[in-house]
């Protein structure tokens, strides 16, 4: 299978550029970059999920076209999505078989026997020994995983495509995984492996292709290379625009304080603490539990457990409500479903935490003081739009996420979690948010920055923690911080770190 | 202040929620709810055990009882139907017009009113499946067509079957009947068949497994290679039929076609469906939980006018059993 100068753009952001990329049969070939590098998108052109907007695909050297998944399946090429394409309700057989169901010889009559039959011996095929009766709804992650790769060999695919796979299973699990691909590629299937695990690629795979802001950088045999060499292939060289502006007396008192933050599997003892004016960054790849971090401090999810210290004192909070009055702003990165109402004008966007504010008498809002309130934020964080009647879907990117920061400063509050601040902003107006948040630093608000980018995570961080699986693998100050130490910790597994740690 | 953790409350450790995740303990919680009301009217009321009680619970069950097996179907892919009930008012009107007007037989007549249906069902899945519109939104928009149908077609007025051609038979004659212990009026026959039916296709046939796959993960199944817009139609067509199935029962019933009746019966239909288990957000669900249900509603409705509490009360104490039973299908779900 081969693919050669790939390009595929959405709404004019260019995802690949010329890509290319070969796969063997009896392969394992890794594909590895950074978020947003373009692996998914490559693999889902050829997985026909998108169309391709120009290049070639060919398979045993004949060129071929791959409008749909349908398409992509009768070639004999099958992807394994992130999040699982399994019904939770049906079998574990009824799933493998779903829309090609053996049939009686009277139409439209299900034969269950034959189908649980078949799929006992599929299962059996690969050394999988679970019951086909079973509701897929109540396996695990894992064995989910294992029905979706014995449904994808059932239509007799040739190549197989695995999105970060293990990124939901344990240890043993993955563990399992990884004989399960062995026993593949002694089958002759070639295998596309998309993870974020460096260790996992050096073990399995036979060769690695590095991906770069849509761009492929080099293929090279996983022998051949250190995993030093693949993240210094993953991150480039780019030159950092500038350095972050910190304060020249960092403040000594510690507003935020999170102890023994723990759920479940997805955060695992997370501990750390903000300082009064200091922009905390934190880092950490796709699903790593940053997210997670932020909703459980401001109460969005339930946690295991969570002591929480604001400015000294002990607090309990339970839900987003208890955190915008101990002075708590969580600013999604999914803008338009969380964090504004986009139908509504700029003002009532402002004002929306805080009505109770702008109350007059009986509880009739007070438009005229919401108004004013929201014309003052407008001129201070430079927001433009024509008006505060204006609506907040007709504003730029960039000045709806000022319009969410302005909500949450006439909240009144002194700690803000960004998550994702700059996603889907134009260039120019990111860097007038980075000015933004720098300002708001140093008029001793205090900043938890989440992001993907490492270049923006460098460029303003004080101070970044990395995550990795649920845990923080890592602590950096701004001087010591690199793209590659940030990648380095979090690329970590959790077992790793506790040897390091004990070693150290 | 020595210790400032909170512990918010897991749902998946909690005990309560565990214990009703488990798949079959709805069904179960409705079965036990029925024996529950059945004890307590019995032991309440020397009537309510009678012969002729039974026989007149039996009966009025039948006819919700088969709107909910049809719409059970919808439920399961995740959707609705509003339409059902007086999708069935129509299908009477117009059997009651082919045999008592135009004079076709009423064999004929009955196949009217069945096709009635399943036309008005199968617009239903068109608009929803291939127009995109919500499943509520088009089905309440059927629902004010039907009875505006049936309304225009009847001229306001009840049509009434002669007296002597035997159509009432189809409801309320017997042909199956223990003597001296009980007769099971037709229409429960009907009832009963339309379950077992419906239980089969739902278990057994391509169609009933599609219905799951669509209310679990349409999008999976579409990828799969199902025609999920296909099948759909088909699952809406299959509730419209089963309502001109019921049309024609109640006609029988009344042995007249009212156009003012049908507005109400569809929300009785769901609520049975959902007592019976079947979750409103789709994937899951049974025929045998449905007729429960339906049976549930019935029994609810006459013990409680056997213990003469007055109309208002009954429809107080049927809404909260209601909302307490989707209470417990969703603690269920949290919990998973």
């Amino acid at each position: 299978m081969e693919m050669q100068g790939i390009d595929k753009a959405f709404d004019s952001v260019a995802a690949c550029v010329n890509c290319q990329f070969e796969l063997r049969s009896g392969e394992v070939h890794a594909l590895i970059g950074e978020n947003g590098a373009g692996k998914s998108t490559l693999m889902k052109i050829l997985a026909g999920v998108y169309k391709k907007d120009a290049g070639t695909i060919s398979l045993r050297g004949q060129q071929v076209d791959i409008p749909n998944p349908h398409a992509a399946q009768v070639l004999g090429i099958t992807m394994i999505h992130q999040e699982l394409n399994l019904m939770p309700h049906l079998t574990v057989a009824q799933n493998i078989f779903i829309g090609r169901e053996p049939r009686s010889p009277i139409p439209y009559l299900l034969d269950d026997a034959k189908i649980n039959q078949q799929a006992k011996e599929l299962l059996a095929s690969l050394n999988l020994h679970f019951n086909p009766k079973m509701r897929v709804g109540g396996l695990t992650v894992a064995r989910q995983q294992m029905v979706e790769i014995t449904k994808a060999l059932s239509y007799n695919s040739q190549v197989l495509i695995m999105d970060e796979p293990t990124a939901a299973l344990t240890e043993s699990e993955s563990e399992e995984l990884f004989h399960m691909i062995n026993r593949l590629r002694d089958k002759g299937i070639g295998i596309v492996y998309i993870s974020h695990r460096l260790e996992e690629i050096k073990r399995i795979s036979d060769r690695v292709t590095v991906m770069r802001d849509g761009h492929y950088i080099a293929t090279k045999l996983t022998a051949d290379i250190s995993i030093d060499e693949m993240i210094s292939l993953m991150v480039g060289r780019t030159i950092y625009e500038s350095k972050p502006e910190i304060p020249d007396h960092a403040s000594p008192d510690i507003v935020l304080e999170v102890r023994n933050l723990n759920r479940g599997r997805e955060l695992q003892d997370v501990n750390f603490s903000l300082k009064r004016g200091e922009i905390l960054g934190l880092a950490g790849l796709m699903g790593a539990g940053r997210t997670e971090v932020a909703r459980a401090i401001v109460g969005a999810d339930p946690v295991d457990s969570i002591d929480l210290t604001v400015n000294g004192r002990k607090v309990h909070i339970r839900s987003p409500k208890d955190a915008v009055q101990h002075g708590i702003g969580y600013l999604s990165e999914d803008r338009k479903r969380y964090g504004l109402i986009t139908g509504m004008d700029v003002a009532n966007n402002v004002g929306m935490a805080s009505l109770r504010k702008f109350l007059r008498a009986f509880g009739i809002i007070d438009d005229t003081r919401v108004s004013e309130a929201a014309q003052q934020q407008v001129k201070a964080l430079a927001v433009k739009t024509p008006s505060v009647k204006q609506k907040v879907r007709n504003l730029s990117g960039g000045n709806q996420q000022k319009v969410v920061i302005a909500k949450w400063l006439t909240a009144d509050t002194d700690i803000l979690i960004f998550d994702e601040p700059t996603r889907g902003i134009d260039v120019g107006a990111k860097s007038e948010i980075y000015k933004l948040l720098n300002e708001l630093a140093r008029q001793g608000k205090s900043i938890i920055m989440i992001s993907s980018e490492l270049p923006e995570i460098l460029r303003m961080s004080h101070r970044i923690i990395v995550m990795c699986e649920g845990r923080i693998t890592g602590e950096l100050s701004s001087n010591e911080a690199t793209q590659e130490r940030i990648m380095q910790y979090a690329t970590q597994r959790g077992g790793m770190v506790t040897a390091l740690e004990e070693s150290a | 202040m020595q210790t400032g953790t909170v512990t918010r409350e897991n749902p998946a450790t909690s005990y309560t929620h565990r214990i009703l995740k488990s798949e079959a303990i709805q069904r179960i919680l409705a079965f036990a709810a029925l024996l529950i009301m059945i004890i307590f009217f019995t032991l309440s009321s020397p009537n309510f055990l009678r012969t002729q009680n039974i026989e007149g619970i039996f009966l009025s069950t039948a006819v919700n009882g088969i709107l909910a097996v049809g719409v059970t179907f919808v439920i399961i892919t995740g959707g609705i139907d509003l339409s059902i009930g007086t999708v069935m008012t129509l299908s009477a009107v117009i059997t009651a017009k082919a045999v008592s007007e135009v004079g076709l037989p009423i064999g004929i007549g009955i196949l009217c009113g069945l096709l009635t249906g399943a036309l008005a069902g199968l617009i239903n899945g068109v608009v929803i499946a291939r127009m995109r519109v919500p499943p509520f939104v088009a089905t309440l928009g059927m629902l004010y067509v039907a009875k505006g149908l049936s309304l225009i077609l009847s001229n306001l007025a009840p049509i009434y079957f002669d007296r002597d051609s035997g159509f009432t038979d189809l409801a309320t004659g017997v042909i199956l009947e223990i003597p001296d212990i009980i007769s099971i009026p037709n229409a429960v026959l009907i009832f009963f068949g339309a379950a077992l039916i419906g239980s089969f296709v739902l278990g057994r046939t391509i169609l009933g497994r599609y219905t799951f796959a669509l209310g679990s993960n349409e999008e999976a199944a579409r990828i799969s290679g199902v025609s999920t817009a296909r099948w759909k139609i088909v699952v809406y067509t299959l509730a419209g039929f089963f309502s001109g199935l019921a049309g024609i029962v109640i006609a029988a019933r009344l042995n007249s076609a009212q156009p003012a009746l049908g507005q109400g019966y569809e929300l009785d239909a769901i609520a049975a469906v959902v007592i019976g288990g079947t979750s409103l957000s789709g994937g899951e669900g049974s025929i045998l939980g449905t007729v429960i249900g339906a049976f549930v509603i019935s029994v609810l409705t006459n013990g409680l006018r056997i213990l003469s509490v007055p109309q208002e009360w009954q429809m107080v104490v049927t809404g909260a059993i209601i909302i307490v039973a989707v209470f417990l299908d969703m603690a269920r779900r949290r919990g998973k």
